[in-house]
């Protein structure tokens, strides 16, 4: 994906520049972009740091497994038929604290894990596994409708590019990350619904 | 109390209560806080060094695309399509690309914030955006492939409803921010 897309965009670019006579601020665009990403990642050195290492307290602390309890429950109501798998519900938990913490390191390999078990729950019901079951659907749709409350990333980027108050987004990035979760939460319950009246 | 004060009062405290936070539990549970530290910041520190090249690569290509005007063009065009709607046109591509490339769009919002500054209305929304939307088609690309799933049944549709939430109240958000 991202080949076609990277060539698409110099290709393009160059391409126009012929054109339109910009080939001299090509040249010029292409060196100091480097030399800006470069910047960029020495920024990002410091706050990334800065923030695993405190996560690395925090799961040392017990803080992320405690957290990642605490959600059980709430997962029991989202996907009601997993109520008793015990196994999946943790990956399950797991990918989404991480996932709410910013440690995309983590939620991956435990996203992954989820699927798989419940890849293994649909062939244990005899059901087709080609299929993506509801609660699969339901689980990668929590997951896109974009959980993490603190954007670490995007406190970087906007501290390089000089805002007075980089952190000022925390707050109202939360708010619209909870609108983005209920509106996904509600359409996964919906849909739900709707499949097992019509199924079952 | 407006919404922006209550927004920006809370936006101050949060990072220092969540440092208090895990540094006292830690001390309270006989962590070894500060060598722990240590150990998870030299992780980071390999993780930014692994997307370094990414970001040089996906810079570059935005900074090539931005200097041949072909930026300034499509935002012309979009921008004329999307008057009436009145969404900022720079806005548009960093959606659509957010879909498929995290970092891809990150490479666009960055030249949002050096043509317009992150403070401004249009880089507080890039913001929050990208703060509140995932990469709808590679997230599934990697989780049902991994499942070995093929229908992908209401996935899709209910991915786009919570991506446009999240749009919609950033919109929302920065409109009641700015006045």
């Amino acid at each position: 994906m991202l080949n076609y897309l990277w060539a698409f965009m110099i290709l393009t670019g160059i391409i126009y520049g012929c054109f339109h006579g910009t080939m001299a601020e090509i040249s010029n665009a292409a060196l100091d972009s480097a030399k800006e990403a470069v910047n960029l990642c020495i920024t990002m050195l410091g706050v990334m740091s800065f923030w695993t290492g405190l996560m690395q307290i925090a799961q040392k602390a017990g803080i992320i497994a405690s957290l990642t309890q605490k959600i059980t429950p709430f997962l029991r109501f989202l996907f009601p038929s997993l109520r008793n798998e015990q196994r999946a519900l943790e990956y399950i938990s797991t990918n989404v604290i991480a996932n709410i913490l910013g440690l995309g390191w983590a939620c991956t390999p435990a996203g992954l894990k989820a699927m798989e078990e419940m890849r293994q729950i649909q062939l244990r019901c005899g059901k087709n596994p080609d299929i993506a079951s509801n609660e699969m659907c339901g689980f990668l749709i929590l997951n896109i409708s974009s959980l993490q409350l603190i954007p670490v990333n995007m406190i970087v980027y906007r501290s390089q590019y000089g805002s007075v108050n980089p952190t000022a987004i925390i707050a109202p990035a939360i708010l619209a990350t909870s609108f983005s979760t209920l509106a996904g939460i509600l359409f996964l319950k919906i849909a739900d619904a709707r499949s097992r009246r019509h199924n079952y | 109390m407006n919404l922006a004060n209550v927004l920006s009062n809370f936006s101050n405290i949060i990072i220092p209560l969540v440092i208090f936070y895990i540094v006292a539990t830690g001390i309270a549970n006989k962590v070894n806080v500060y060598d722990e530290f240590l150990e998870g910041a030299g992780d980071g520190m390999k993780t930014v060094v692994g997307i370094m090249p990414t970001l040089i690569g996906l810079m570059i290509a935005v900074g090539v695309l931005r200097a041949s005007g072909f930026l300034d063009f499509l935002g012309q065009l979009l921008g004329r399509i999307l008057v009436s709607f009145s969404v900022p046109a720079p806005i548009i591509p960093v959606i659509l690309i957010k879909m498929f490339s995290s970092s891809a769009a990150t490479g666009l919002v960055l030249d949002i914030f050096k043509t317009y500054g992150p403070d401004s209305n249009i880089g507080f929304l890039t913001s929050l955006i990208m703060s509140s939307t995932e990469t709808i088609f590679y997230t599934m690309s990697v989780y049902f492939l991994a499942a070995k799933v093929k229908k992908t049944r209401y996935t899709l549709p209910g991915a786009l409803i919570a991506t446009l939430a999240g749009i919609v109240a950033s919109f929302w958000i920065v409109g009641s921010i700015f006045g």
